[in-house]
């Protein structure tokens, strides 16, 4: 990973909100982040932490309404995603950025061959003829390791096995041979056998292809063995970001530190009882005016409680190119 | 202690084969062998976790020991009594010393009944306490999983995840059972979640004396709440071994294949680690493979695996495994044993 070189995503300010017949869910607050070419980031957080949300928003895949993008600036190729037109988005979809979802049954249209869907970006964006969008797509599923790629073009998406699946959304996602991968818990619906392998593949993808990826998930164990950096999101927020092996090595924010801390090991001394976070995460009904974390934070005091603390650095490096933590404790002091 | 002699659930060549229906007459056109030939035996007070890829058949083996489903062949003897063949008002009758946690709290939990209907059912159907009893049982339920007894009047609906799960919890204990079939208990729940409802289920074993048959995919929960762990592949137990025995050093291939395949949150540990990848997909259980199961994907697959079947043996004390590898010292004894695993503990890469 080139250190300092421009990034090809640029992220600042991010803020959406959905409007529910209940009032507002403030989803994502202000999250910035930035991608380096041929990178790997990955996204750490529970289920209503804002990882997914946030990634949609970039590209605007979510519905609105009720989700709105209410401020923030998305820079792709000297493009801001969020100004540009629909029309203009489209084009960006797909041909730069490639998107894996989670479940690679539902991604998958069920009525249309295998081949169709990975020719049709190939079409759409890069103006390939039929016959050539077809010798492409028998390319893009050897390389993601499907045998006998060719006549397996004509195979529909139940004739595939969820790992294959997954192989075929991957084939799709980099059709266009993208900038920049988003890939939404492209392991989690996977059996581990399975994950293992989608995991080799895309160690070995990098390799050939160099583009860089968004990884989101919630296994810690998946983001240890792949990524370069860590984002860690909490109640819609950045709560900590660094590269991978000081992120694991010296976690910094009270979130971080104890979600390691409550996952039984697979080696190593057994523990008579797993540590746990208390109480449940919050559900953001209003824009954060102090730390979300503070009601299940083992050392939140008075502070933490009327202000929401902004991300700070930890090392000689500004905020998200180094190591940062959104957090008023520091772990010297205590 | 439980003694090996008199263990409380023992399952014999349990098998239950679902069929499958085809054609304009739908005529049975063939089987889906989910559970074809499971042997184990659960000791009083012990868990035994029981993992497997999705498909493996631990979830059917699971409801099949509670007579969820009517086992095809094989006998399930718990506490003394043979649930395969109890008629079924004797079968009702032994219901309350087994119970089940679902996996997901959501769909196991009626949306239209209140917290306390939803724990007081079991109590409804098969006690006959006046309406004073059950709530003072269900108010001592609620406090031992943890539940504020102010909810009593709310709907699974105002609850989260996790605490949904420890109704369903609660639900399960209403009638002082001895064995709990847990099916997956964890998976729908966030991280910071499942340890809060782990340490309750260790904490009501150590209180309560419970019995548990943990079924889940989670290797790493598997290896801290249980003492002894079955490996499933295709509906037949690969490896039974004691849990540490099998982390340290797992014998039958696919259970080092599965081991081996669990990312760990340790960025250096899983840099220097090697993979041993499995080639393929799980073969269809309606149409195994002939001979050993694993044999279509197994990396040490050799001749005699196409053909026979291997059949679970001890080849260490206590740890049992079904592999050709091994199987010479079926009649070698046990120094052949520790010949045979050598070779293992190469490939054993962690």
């Amino acid at each position: 990973m080139p250190d300092g070189a421009l990034p090809v995503l640029d992220v600042r300010g991010l803020k959406t909100v959905f409007r529910t017949r209940s009032g507002e869910i403030h989803a994502v607050n202000s999250v910035s982040f930035m991608l380096r070419p041929g990178e790997l980031l990955g996204v750490v957080g529970e289920s209503g932490s804002g990882k997914s949300v946030t990634m949609m928003s970039l590209i605007g895949l979510l519905p609105s309404p009720p989700a709105e993008v209410r401020a923030g600036q998305v820079m792709l190729g000297g493009q801001d995603l969020l100004r540009i037109s629909p029309r203009e988005l489209q084009d960006v979809r797909g041909a730069k950025v490639g998107f894996v979802f989670q479940d690679p049954m539902t991604s998958l249209n069920p009525v249309f061959t295998v081949g169709s869907q990975i020719m049709e970006p190939l079409i759409r964006h890069m103006g390939l003829t039929k016959a050539q969008a077809r010798d492409r797509a028998a390319e893009l599923l050897a390389l993601v390791g499907i045998p006998d790629a060719k006549a397996r073009l004509k195979a529909y998406p139940h004739q595939f096995s969820g790992g294959m699946r997954q192989r075929v959304m991957i084939a799709i996602a980099l059709a266009c041979d993208p900038d920049v991968l988003i890939a939404d818990e492209p392991t989690t619906a996977l059996d581990v056998t399975i994950q293992a392998q989608i995991l080799e593949l895309v160690k070995d993808l990098r390799q050939k292809l160099g583009m860089a990826i968004i990884w989101i998930t919630h296994d810690l164990g998946v983001i240890a063995g792949i990524a370069d950096r860590v984002m860690v999101m909490y109640g819609g927020q950045v709560v900590e970001q660094g590269p991978v092996a000081q992120l694991f090595s010296d976690p910094r924010h009270p979130y971080t530190r104890a979600l390691l801390k409550t996952i039984p090991s697979l080696t190593g001394e057994r523990s008579g009882r797993l540590q746990v976070i208390e109480g449940q995460p919050p559900i953001m009904t209003a824009a954060p005016t102090a730390c979300p974390f503070r009601a299940r934070c083992a050392h939140a005091f008075d502070l933490c409680h009327v202000e929401n603390p902004a991300r700070r650095p930890l090392d000689a490096r500004p905020v998200g190119e180094g190591h940062d933590v959104a957090c008023h404790w520091s772990p010297e002091g205590a | 202690m439980p003694t090996a002699e008199n263990p409380l659930v023992r399952v014999q060549g349990l098998k239950m084969h679902f069929p499958i229906y085809a054609g304009l007459l739908r005529r049975r056109a063939g089987e889906v062998k989910a559970v074809d030939g499971v042997s184990f035996d659960i000791m009083q007070g012990e868990t035994l976790g029981l993992v497997g890829e999705s498909g493996c058949g631990k979830s059917t083996v699971g409801r099949t020991l509670l007579r969820l489903y009517d086992p095809t062949a094989g006998s399930v003897v718990i506490d003394g009594e043979d649930i395969a063949t109890l008629s079924p008002e004797a079968l009702r009758k032994k219901r309350p010393t087994m119970q089940m946690v679902f996996q997901d709290p959501q769909a196991s939990l009626n949306p239209r009944m209140t917290l306390a209907t939803i724990i007081a059912e079991p109590l409804d159907e098969h006690t006959d306490w006046n309406a004073e009893k059950k709530l003072a049982r269900v108010h001592e339920l609620m406090d031992q999983v943890g539940l504020n007894r102010a909810f009593a009047s709310r709907y699974p609906h105002e609850f989260s995840g996790g605490q949904r799960q420890r109704i369903g919890i609660a639900r399960a204990l209403a009638l002082n059972p001895k064995f709990i079939v847990c099916d997956e208990p964890i998976a729908a729940l966030d991280v910071s979640i499942q340890a809060q409802v782990v340490n309750l289920l260790e904490d009501l074993q150590d209180r309560l004396g419970l019995t548990y048959l943990f079924i889940s995919h989670d290797l790493s929960m598997v290896r801290h709440i249980a003492d002894r762990v079955a490996v499933m592949y295709l509906g037949q137990i690969a490896e039974l071994s004691p849990r540490d025995a099998l982390y340290s050093r797992p014998l039958h291939p696919y259970a080092q294949a599965l081991l081996s395949a669990v990312p760990e949150p340790d960025p250096a540990r899983e840099s220097s680690r090697k993979r041993i990848i499995l080639q393929g997909d799980v073969p269809s259980p309606a149409n195994p493979p002939q001979g050993c199961n694993f044999c279509t994907r197994c990396p040490r697959v050799f001749d005699r695996c196409r053909i026979d079947e291997p059949q679970l043996a001890e080849v260490e004390p206590g740890r049992f495994v079904a592999c050709h590898l091994y199987s010479d010292n079926q009649t070698g004894g046990q120094t052949a044993g520790t010949e045979a695993n050598e070779p293992t503990n190469k490939e054993n890469v962690q």
